[in-house]
């Protein structure tokens, strides 16, 4: 007689329980905004049934950059030099173009000393998952200002920043990536289902979330903080995601939402809490995120997407093989090829 | 006409013996050099000059001495012709033929007496110097009667001196004929046009010139299945035949030649029937995104590589040191131009050795591969892919513009018989062989190579965690004293591999000499000849080693212990190699080591080389 067993821990569709995505334990502070981006990650990957070995995490340096060894410990990790994360993982994903990306980067690793590197990543449209751990301020060097920091927001010593910030959205927006959006990492529910989506896309998905920094920028007069996130955090619309694996049993209504089929089949459900919101029209996303910041708000959700503008790997019309594992036969040529060339130059 | 100012009152008494058309003919044995204006055309008529020469079986060289500009500066372009087979810079010119009004005066001044200068006639050089031969050519006349369209005629112009040389110094009509039609394969009308003007140069010169001077061209069958290729396409081409797939690059002098090349190698060769690339080539925005696209790909297994040239390579230092202590392969190929700085972009130098060697901060050591010919630059190429796997850490190739940018005589190149070598790469099955253990940077065969995993690699005990910080043998991060200490030791034990795996040098060596000499890449032209000067004019014979690598095999250790003094040639001022060479060798054996250094940025000649050794040897 079969005797009853502990009930079976909870599985996804690879029949992976959550354990198998988790990462070492954090050495950031407790409390700190990256950490909860970490465990968001950890469900969406869980939760989109992504195979942990087909994944690679790329970051640059900072408290931020440090996070990938904080989940799915059975990816590929690259934590490579402050602010040039995107050549690392542009080099990566050319190498291999069938593994899923997820960079992770600061607001100073990406907005300052990589900004370049971040600009020329955009505007290839890379396959990439781009997340901007924001805090305002480098948490590593303990606190000094970002280039995100908003005017007149102010350090724990009282100094306030005069710089206008770079809103990494617009820049994104204007510079080609396909699917841009900001998140707050004390919202658990819009950030999962951005990042579910974001799995989905192909292409460069730029997330900028708003991730407080407990140690040196959570104060009064910080706008990078949880209270001033939660007092002034401006959701442009509310997004659902149907992945492709799952029926579209739920109704929408096409008059307040945009229904857009991403490149896997699943959909991305948002719907608009804005008036005149439109995900597809780039020009408008760039006003919108201009005109709420002009009324010192922080406007979270999809700004942007477009599925279907081909990728950089695409566009470089590569073998369907990665690059990686192609066989001499197929990456040296053949000792005619050589005689050829040296009767050429006879 | 040609004139002999021979009564002429000149400094130079004893050249009048020189300039008479008695004098005894010097045959396959003379430097020419065309003086014109950047832009001007004149590469294709210098083409066909040196393909002339090199098809009538003399052995050749041609190096473009040319301005960081794009059009309206002066250039110059020099011929070596030696039945010696020198094929170094020689430092006289021996034919001056001076295209150029701007820079004709100084150009004919500078003329050793008794050679030639063949210039347009109204420029009327001959005022300038009575100890040299001059032939007078109306090149705007004889142009405008073969060129009716006034706006080719700049460039139609160059070929009417080919066409005099050819008569002057008999290169044969039909060979030359041959290389324009090469150089204009595609273009049926160029070529009728060029070929005309060619002509007419050929008949101006023998109805109208007197031949006066000594220099002649003679049919040898000295290069026979020879090729002509610059360095830069043969490291393009080592490139591709050693497999690489992903190409980064960001465009510098002298550089920028190694990927223009291999991209249109790789379109022709690397395109599979169905239309797809098994290469990919992106143009980064900077050569911190060049290196950092390298290292990215080298990581996830492809074999990649970027060029570039010295100020490249300084912005590189950081993610070079990212390299070497995560130990990642990549391959950079570094055409080395004159520095400090922005430098002089368009001439050359042996200049990033020692920053090269050691790029980047902390202690970190580069493997680096020294070509001399073009034929290293292909098989070097091929080496440096399979080095900087074997070995997981970055491989630079240093070439120079001199090199890089020159067409050099060769013998073909060897297809590589090796396969194709990944490195120590641990697959699925030999992690379930292992039962899931291992570590990223364990030494677990004794020379200080670990085992990786690529991305991908579907087993649950595939992922590593790569850093640029401190991590230990199972790549965790550490802090620990002991641990960093032991990480060290290991990528020095790693480097002494190294130098087993690295190509050896090359030895000459009679046994008996006292004095050795050391040098590497394109200086070992102007070596070879000089050691036949020092052997002729002095009797002294030398044994020579060149060096191919670094880090420095045993046998470079071995040829300063048995020889009494070494003298370094190199093209630097700060005798680079010398001081890598001091870092390496027991102090008793340092004190043996001299210097010889060229850096004018100009090409090293051998009578520089002999000077200097003559001197310090008090011969
Ligand atoms: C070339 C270089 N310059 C400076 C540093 C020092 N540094 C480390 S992290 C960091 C800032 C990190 O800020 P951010 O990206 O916002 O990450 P956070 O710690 O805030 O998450 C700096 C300046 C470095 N590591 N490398
Ligand atoms: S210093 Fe700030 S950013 Fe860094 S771990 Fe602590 S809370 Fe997070
Ligand atoms: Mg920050």
């Amino acid at each position: 007689m079969a005797t009853p067993s502990a009930p079976a821990p909870k599985v996804n569709r690879l029949g992976l329980p959550i354990l198998d995505y988790r990462g070492g334990k954090t050495t950031l502070c407790a409390g700190c905004g990256h950490n909860a981006i970490s465990e968001r990650i950890i469900d969406a990957m869980y939760e989109m049934g992504v195979q942990p070995e087909r994944v690679m995490k790329l970051s640059g340096i900072g408290c931020s950059s440090k996070s990938p060894a904080y989940f799915l410990s059975r990816s590929h990790s690259f934590n490579s030099v402050h602010g040039r994360m995107p050549s690392v993982a542009t080099g990566a994903l050319l190498a291999n173009k069938s593994m899923l990306g997820l960079g992770v980067s600061g607001d100073g690793d990406t907005a300052s000393i990589g900004i370049g590197q971040f600009m020329h990543l955009m505007r290839r449209n890379l396959p990439l998952i781009y997340i901007i751990e924001d805090n305002g301020v480098y948490g590593l060097t303990k606190g000094q200002f970002s280039a995100t920091a908003d005017i007149g927001s102010r350090l724990k010593t009282g100094v306030a920043n005069e710089l206008p910030p770079i809103d990494t959205c617009s820049l994104a927006i204007e510079l080609g990536a396909t699917f841009v959006g900001r998140s707050f990492s004390g919202d658990k529910k819009q950030l999962l289902t951005m990042l579910k989506a974001a799995i989905a896309h192909k292409g460069t998905v730029m997330l900028d979330v708003i991730s407080p920094c407990v140690t040196f920028n959570d104060h009064e007069g910080s706008t990078k903080s949880y209270k001033y996130m939660q007092e002034h955090e401006e959701a442009i619309s509310e997004a659902g995601f149907v992945p492709s694996f799952e029926d579209i049993a739920v109704d929408y209504d096409p008059g307040t939402t945009y229904d857009v089929e991403m490149h896997d089949g699943s959909h991305l459900r948002l719907r608009k809490l804005h008036e005149d919101y439109d995900p597809t029209d780039r020009i408008h996303a760039v006003k919108s995120l201009m005109e709420a910041h002009a009324r010192g708000e922080v406007l979270t959700g999809v700004f942007y997407v477009d599925p279907r503008k081909p990728s950089f790997t695409d566009m470089l019309n590569l073998v369907d093989q990665p690059l990686a594992t192609l066989p001499q036969e197929r990456t040296r040529p053949s000792r005619k090829v050589l005689d050829e060339i040296m009767a050429e130059h006879e | 006409m040609a004139t002999i100012n021979a009564g002429a009152p000149s400094a130079q008494g004893e050249t009048a013996q020189v300039l008479s058309s008695s004098a005894k003919p010097i045959v396959n044995d003379f430097s020419l050099q065309v003086a014109t204006v950047n832009g001007s055309g004149s590469q294709s008529a210098n083409n066909v000059l040196l393909r002339s020469i090199f098809a009538m079986g003399i052995p050749v060289s041609g190096k473009n001495l040319f301005p960081s500009n794009i059009a309206g500066l002066p250039t110059w372009y020099t011929i070596r012709a030696s039945k010696h087979g020198y094929v170094a810079r020689k430092e006289d010119i021996d034919i001056l033929i001076a295209m150029n009004p701007e820079t004709a005066q100084e150009d004919i001044e500078s003329l050793r007496p008794g050679s030639v200068a063949i210039y347009e006639e109204k420029l009327n050089l001959r005022q300038y110097r009575s100890d040299v031969i001059c032939y007078e050519v109306p090149f705007d006349k004889i142009t405008a009667e073969v060129c009716p369209d006034a706006r080719l005629r700049k460039l139609v112009r160059n070929m009417v001196y080919v066409g005099v040389a050819a008569q002057l110094f008999s290169i044969d009509m039909a060979t030359v004929e041959d290389s324009v039609r090469r150089q204009f394969s595609t273009k049926k009308k160029a070529a009728e046009l060029n070929l005309n003007a060619v002509k007419a140069g050929y008949d101006f010169a023998a109805n109208s010139l007197v031949k006066s001077d000594p220099y002649a061209v003679e049919r040898l069958h000295l290069t026979d299945g020879k090729i002509i290729i610059d360095g830069n396409a043969a490291c393009a081409l080592g490139a591709m035949f050693a497999g690489v797939t992903v190409v980064t690059w960001y465009p510098i002098t002298p550089s920028s030649s190694v990927v223009e090349q291999l991209i249109d190698y790789l379109k022709e060769y690397r395109v599979e029937e169905d239309g797809k690339a098994s290469f990919a080539v992106v143009q980064a925005e900077d050569e911190l995104a060049a290196i950092g696209m390298v290292l990215g790909a080298g990581w996830a297994g492809a074999r990649s590589m970027t060029a570039t040239s010295g100020p490249g390579i300084s912005l590189m230092a950081e993610f070079a040191g990212l390299g070497y202590f995560a130990e990642i392969p990549g391959v950079i190929f570094d055409i080395q131009r004159v520095g400090p700085s922005t430098g002089l972009p368009t001439r050359t130098l042996q200049g990033d050795i020692l920053s090269t060697a050691v790029l980047s901060h902390g202690d970190t050591r580069h493997v680096l591969l020294l070509p001399c010919s073009v034929k290293e630059c292909f098989e070097f190429g091929i080496a440096a892919f399979d080095l900087t796997e074997q070995l997981q850490t970055p491989v630079f190739v240093l070439s120079d513009l001199d090199l890089g940018m020159n067409n050099w005589m060769s013998d073909k190149f060897d297809y590589p018989e090796k396969p194709i070598h990944r490195g120590k790469v641990l697959s699925a099955e030999d992690l379930n062989r292992l039962g899931g253990n291992w570590g990223r940077y364990r030494d677990v065969d004794g020379d200080g190579i670990p085992y990786r995993t690529l991305p991908g690699t579907d087993h649950p005990k595939a992922a590593y965690f790569t850093r640029g910080s401190g991590h230990n043998p199972d790549a965790k991060y550490t802090e620990r004293a002991d641990d960093y200490q032991n990480l060290m030791d290991r990528l020095a034990h790693k480097f002494e591999t190294a130098r087993t795996l690295v190509p050896e040098p090359q030895i000459v060596a009679n046994g008996t000499s006292k004095v050795g000499i050391i040098a590497y890449g394109t200086s070992d032209y102007a070596v070879l000849e000089s050691r036949d000067q020092l052997q002729k004019e002095y009797g002294v014979a030398t044994d020579y080693l060149r060096i191919r690598a670094y880090p420095f095999a045993k046998e470079i250790h071995d040829f300063v212990a048995s020889h009494d003094r070494v003298y370094i040639v190199e093209q630097n001022r700060d005798a680079q190699m010398l001081s890598l060479l001091k870092l390496d060798l027991p102090a008793k054996q340092t004190v043996k080591l001299r210097s010889i250094l060229h850096y004018n940025g100009l090409p090293i000649d051998a009578r520089s080389i002999t000077n200097l050794f003559t001197q310090q040897e008090e011969l």
